[in-house]
């Protein structure tokens, strides 16, 4: 054992070249070839124009047939339901809420609705260990319950909060989330649930690149409207629903510290070292091995050469 | 035990022929070569056994419950928080303070330190047992338990870090038990099995080496996906798998201290005269191994600080209970093993070991559930959440215990090897 087997060494060496060259694909994959489908759809949200009806919450309620909610949804007390001192989020009964933001800056509340925003590189889709999340062509990130494990990593990834998990369920549990329609609507061109049932027209659906250029209007015709800023323009690395507001975004409930760059990126310094460990680390510590073992080894080598002269010796000894 | 090796010259067992020169049955060295009056005596002699069994009576209906009604039975079911104790001890607490056999092994097989021989197995074992029960810990945690393998084989999404964690750990896990069979096949005599390890032992022992820095450090890389979620205290994207791999090295070394003080003075029965007088030194040499680590640590805690410009933040009470952590975990052990190493003092470096473990565990906890969401609320985990923790550690407790009375483990088989 103590002598390096040359071949166990090489077989190694190969073994770990190619799971290096499984990794290489891994790290291209990770650099996001998915995103941006330029013709993918889009959802610009008004703050300015919700009044908090929740027509938007019961249809995708029906839509996507989820529970008979607690509150019906014309309650209106529902805003001031706190859980842990946080307004209301999705959940596993709801795929979309909204929520009212009393501020000082103008004398009416305003009201935000939150669903999956729909990123352009999704978080939730590129952390998924068994490839669960697609972000489809029409602009959708869908899920597929048949591959999901459980293991709720999209839930710590998405910067939106937004899946949810089916913890009630035992045996079938899944994540629940909003999937922008894509099966009975946005596959066939039609704008989702929630925004047809809009009575404000609040929600403006269109092509990605559209309705952000009419958010842009809106922002230059009237000045003073809106504060300069799309939600979801950049953030994140750009999401497919994105918000126009009239007061500074921080103080209707948005996180204003997500960064600027897809999610993926912060992880990229990750996966950019794993090929390296893998061609470096095999060589780097066998090399300190035969270092460290390289005293025992002279040693060795000396002892056999007494060995051999002393048998020489005796050979010689023998002979006279 | 310590009640029948007295009495009984050819107990406890190291030989494979008894006294007289009739051969143990596998049977019997099962049951320690007692009878199983004995053995039931024995047992319940024992307070912590007791102890033991008190867990496991509401643990495991509790277990069976979260199987039966779902995760939302026994947990919280918070969307906020989906990773809780679970992962969070059992995942992310467990692994690094296994990382105690790439260590031993790359110290004894690579730089062949053979002075580092007599703890090694220990070293070997108490990483595969931890891998081992981590994983067990995420069938617990994972909504479906039944679709473990679908990353390996059914559905690959190769870009995630998660991927990685998984495919590292389940080849790591065959590497351990691989490192671990030699002893296994001494105490059942097949030695053929053996000579076929020790032929792979240099390809394990480096294949273990990278898969340990690769998934330490992965698990790291986990919390890189919420940049903005964890406290930027305890998330670095630059940093964050040199942090978890570095003081994994350090949680490692000091979960074999402890082990090994442990069954010292509890299973002294069970050690051979080269494990005790050995273990001063190796616990001393391990010492400053972890503390050198300890130091590296600390440098690339800075660095990250330092890089993400994050000066401002330790002013605040998340920055003081950032520098207690560093100071309590990772600056006092340094220093008790520093000061032991330099005065032989080994019981200080064992009471160090023992923070530093403790350690490990809370700084995985900040980083998974203490300061996530550090703007929102605090979760509190559920009752049984606890309790299912504590009695899947318990199992892990048993399980290493019945290995170490019967495998030499801690000590050396005296039949033919
Ligand atoms: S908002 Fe969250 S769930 Fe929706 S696509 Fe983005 S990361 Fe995924
Ligand atoms: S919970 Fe399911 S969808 Fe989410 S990351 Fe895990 S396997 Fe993927
Ligand atoms: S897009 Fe569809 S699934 Fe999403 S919130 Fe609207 S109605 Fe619900």
């Amino acid at each position: 054992m103590k002598k390096l087997n040359r071949r166990s060494f090489i077989k190694g060496g190969l073994a770990t070249t190619a799971a290096a060259m499984v990794v290489k694909e891994k790290t291209s994959a990770a650099s996001g070839d998915f995103d941006n489908y330029p013709e993918g759809m889009g959802v610009i949200v008004d703050l300015t124009r919700c009044v908090g009806c929740r027509s938007c919450e019961a249809a995708c309620n029906k839509e996507q047939d989820l529970p008979e909610p607690a509150v019906p949804f014309d309650d209106f007390s529902v805003f001031d339901h706190m859980h842990h001192g946080e307004k209301r989020r999705t959940d596993e009964t709801a795929y979309t809420v909204v929520n009212r933001y009393d501020t000082p800056e103008i004398d009416h509340p305003l009201f935000r609705k939150i669903q999956c925003n729909h990123c352009n590189e999704p978080a939730c889709l590129t952390s998924c260990f068994v490839n669960a999340y697609t972000k489809t062509p029409e602009g959708a990130v869908i899920y597929n319950a048949k591959v999901c494990v459980g293991c709720r990593t999209c839930m710590v990834a998405c910067p939106f909060y937004i899946p949810t998990f089916k913890y009630s369920s035992a045996f079938t549990p899944r994540i629940m989330k909003c999937i922008f329609c894509y099966d009975t609507r946005l596959k066939n061109g039609q704008p989702p649930a929630c925004v047809e049932a809009c009575p404000q027209e609040a929600l403006t659906f269109g092509r990605r690149k559209d309705v952000l250029k009419i958010g842009k209007q809106r922002i230059r015709e009237t000045p003073g409207k809106y504060v300069d800023h799309i939600y979801g323009e950049h953030e994140v690395g750009g999401t497919a629903w994105m918000y126009l507001s009239s007061v500074p975004f921080d103080k209707v409930g948005f996180d204003t510290h997500v960064p600027k760059e897809p999610i993926i990126n912060s992880v990229k310094e990750f996966l950019a070292m794993v090929p390296m460990v893998l061609t470096i680390w095999p060589g780097l510590f066998v090399g300190f091995h035969l270092l460290a073992t390289r005293k025992d080894k002279v040693k060795e080598m000396e002892k056999e050469a007494e060995l051999k002269k002393a048998k020489e010796n005796d050979e010689k000894e023998e002979q006279v | 035990m310590k009640l029948f090796s007295k009495e009984r010259p050819e107990i406890p067992i190291v030989h494979h022929t008894k006294e007289d020169g009739s051969a143990w049955t596998i049977k019997e060295k099962l049951w320690l070569g007692l009878s199983v009056a004995e053995y039931k005596k024995q047992f319940f002699r024992n307070p912590v056994n007791w102890f033991m069994l008190m867990i496991f009576a509401i643990g495991i209906p509790l277990i069976l419950g979260r199987y039966a009604f779902g995760l939302g039975w026994v947990t919280h079911a918070s969307n906020d928080y989906p990773w809780g104790l679970f992962l969070g001890f059992g995942l992310f607490g467990m692994v690094p303070l296994s990382a105690s056999g790439f260590m031993l092994g790359t110290t004894v097989e690579l730089f062949g330190r053979k002075d580092f021989h007599s703890i090694e197995r220990l070293a070997l074992l108490n990483g595969l047992l931890g891998y081992f029960f981590a994983v067990l810990f995420l069938e617990v945690d994972l909504g479906m338990p039944w679709r473990l393998p679908y990353p390996m084989f059914v559905s690959l999404g190769p870009a995630a870090v998660l991927f990685l964690v998984a495919w590292h750990v389940a080849t790591y896990l065959s590497v351990q038990i691989a490192e671990v069979l030699p002893a296994f096949f001494e105490w059942i005599g097949w030695l053929k099995g053996k000579r076929i390890i020790r032929k792979y032992v240099l390809g394990l022992t480096v294949a273990g080496i990278i898969l340990s820095t690769l998934h330490q450090g992965a698990l790291g890389a986990l919390f890189t996906y919420a940049p903005a979620k964890v406290h930027p205290l305890w998330v670095s994207s630059n940093f964050q798998w040199i942090h978890f791999f570095v003081s994994s090295i350090f949680g490692g070394l000091s979960m074999v201290i402890i082990a090994s003080t442990l069954i010292k003075n509890y299973m002294g029965w069970r050690c051979d005269d080269d494990f005790k007088n050995n273990l001063d030194y190796v616990t001393i040499g391990m010492a400053k191994g972890a503390s050198l680590a300890m130091i590296t640590y600390l440098v690339v805690k800075l660095v990250a600080v330092a890089h993400d410009q994050e000066w401002t933040y330790l002013l605040t009470g998340w920055g003081s209970y950032y520098m207690l952590e560093l100071g309590v975990a990772v600056v006092l052990p340094m220093f008790m093993f520093a000061f032991g190493v330099r005065n032989n003092w080994v019981t200080l470096i064992r009471f160090g070991a023992f923070i530093a473990a403790i350690g490990i565990i809370w700084n995985r906890l900040n980083t998974a559930l203490v300061c996530f969401n550090w703007q929102m609320y605090q979760e509190i985990p559920h009752w049984k959440e606890v309790w299912i923790t504590v009695t899947i550690y318990a199992l892990y407790f048993l399980t290493y215990r019945f290995i170490v009375y019967r495998l030499p483990i801690v000590y050396e088989w005296k039949g033919e090897r």
